[in-house]
């Protein structure tokens, strides 16, 4: 059952509440759209921890069926359906030096089309929340894929790698912070941010059966571990 | 013991030598323009380090800005480690390696149990030695940033695949940091034994540094 929709133009930051047991779905509105994803959990202290994400699953992309796991072993997020296989996990957000690129900005000048760089748009929100530049940890940035050289000798943003209706869910596995910013990738070359839309539904029922449960042990041990925490 | 290299320019002698056993950490001031070298004596230990700038710990490692600007997953030398500002904190001086894991993250004991089962729930993990020694600076849970993992190998692959693999290191093998502002050195010398990151036999850590 939908819940709600909220439509982010690019270039915006924004946060909400999301409580368990919904799905999050982001669209890409235009092409190269990028959305830089931090999750809190339930006590708005435990962080989503991209290194432990990645080790427990031994991943270097974000893709389903991935469980987005925090700093304290906790299930935050199921990654349940998308239409890309690669997000990406390893650029972190973009600063106000990505933007030097395209000349001076302000809101002055500008109004609300002014340049503003993805970690700007997250510290002000996390600091809405009570929280703030120290809990700045790495980013999903969702549509965005920056290829690896052969034995991680390079990386490079790939072009076109989103395409506008592309999508991705997340499950909320308990009652997140969502804080996400539409800037550029800070790799990207692209000239103008695209926006995001966010469907806020009930989930169904999750049995064993999940993908998410089923994709590794260390998969299912995460969402275990969140059931003890809610329980 | 190994023997130490002994370069010209480091024949006065260094003003800290210590040694951190397995499982023990250290958090070590370094001033501008000092070196600080982390010697991995027996051959294959992680060092989990985090670095903070000393005069605002919010101003601290960021691994993910770090390979991003340098357009490369791993660190060597003429790495330059930035901050969550993009400040550099410090730069890769020295490196008898050849490259040093970032994305690998610190192990915890709430990790462990994510990765190996509850039966390493009470396992010593790197996340209690930070917080046991960061606790001085005021550096707490909120305050731990992803760290470097000097002497592990975490290979990535073209085809967005991750793995831990056996150390490139050696007995005797360093890695030295030139600080370019004052910094807070965080370090756990990592006490896992549940995979090879420190060849299934964690090992004590020698620090040296130069600086006046």
């Amino acid at each position: 059952m939908a819940l709600y929709t909220h439509e982010v133009p690019g270039g915006a930051a924004w946060s909400t509440p999301v409580k368990a047991g919904r799905l999050v779905t982001l669209t890409a509105l235009g092409d190269d759209a990028n959305c830089s994803v931090l999750l809190v959990g339930a006590d708005r202290v435990d962080r989503m921890n991209i290194p432990d994400t990645l080790k427990a699953q031994m991943s270097a992309r974000i893709l389903p069926p991935m469980v987005l796991m925090s700093d304290r072993g906790l299930a935050l997020a199921s990654v349940v359906a998308s239409t890309l296989d690669w997000h990406d996990c390893l650029g972190g957000f973009g600063h106000d030096a990505h933007l030097a690129r395209f000349g001076a900005s302000s809101y002055q000048a500008d109004r609300n089309a002014w340049r503003r760089a993805a970690r700007t748009g997250l510290v002000s929100e996390l600091t809405k929340h009570g929280l703030g530049e120290r809990d700045l940890h790495a980013p999903v940035n969702f549509f965005s894929r920056v290829a690896i050289g052969e034995d991680g000798s390079s990386l490079a943003f790939v072009p076109g790698h989103a395409r506008a209706g592309d999508t991705v869910t997340l499950r909320t596995e308990q009652d997140l912070l969502l804080v996400l910013s539409t800037a550029l990738h800070p790799m990207s070359a692209a000239d103008l941010p695209a926006g995001v839309r966010v469907d806020v539904e009930l989930a169904p029922a999750v049995g064993t059966d999940d993908a998410s449960y089923t994709f590794r042990a260390e998969s299912a041990r995460a969402l275990e571990m969140t059931r003890r925490a809610v329980a | 013991m190994t023997t130490l290299d002994s370069s010209p320019a480091i024949e006065a002698g260094p003003v800290l030598d210590a040694t951190i056993g397995a499982g023990d950490g250290a958090l070590v001031r370094v001033p501008a323009g000092g070196r600080l070298r982390i010697v991995d004596l027996f051959g294959n230990q992680a060092a989990d380090t985090l670095l903070y700038d000393a005069d605002d710990i919010d101003n601290r490692y960021s691994a993910f800005d770090t390979i991003r600007e340098q357009q490369a997953v791993f660190l060597t030398t003429g790495s330059r480690l930035l901050s969550t500002r993009l400040d550099e904190l410090a730069v890769i001086t020295d490196d008898t390696v050849g490259r040093h894991d970032t994305i690998g993250g610190a192990c915890a004991q709430e990790s462990n149990v994510i990765r190996y089962g509850e039966h390493v729930r009470h396992q010593h993990a790197c996340r209690q030695t930070f917080l046991a020694y960061g606790a001085a600076a005021g550096i707490g849970q909120r305050e731990l940033g992803h760290n470097i993992n000097f002497f592990m190998n975490v290979p990535v692959t073209p085809a967005g695949g991750l793995q831990f693999d056996d150390g490139l290191s050696a007995p005797g093998k360093y890695v030295e940091l030139t600080a370019s502002r004052d910094l807070l050195v965080l370090l756990s010398n990592c006490p896992q034994l549940n995979n090879p990151c420190n060849g299934w036999d964690p090992t004590p850590l020698q620090l040296q540094g130069w600086w006046s």
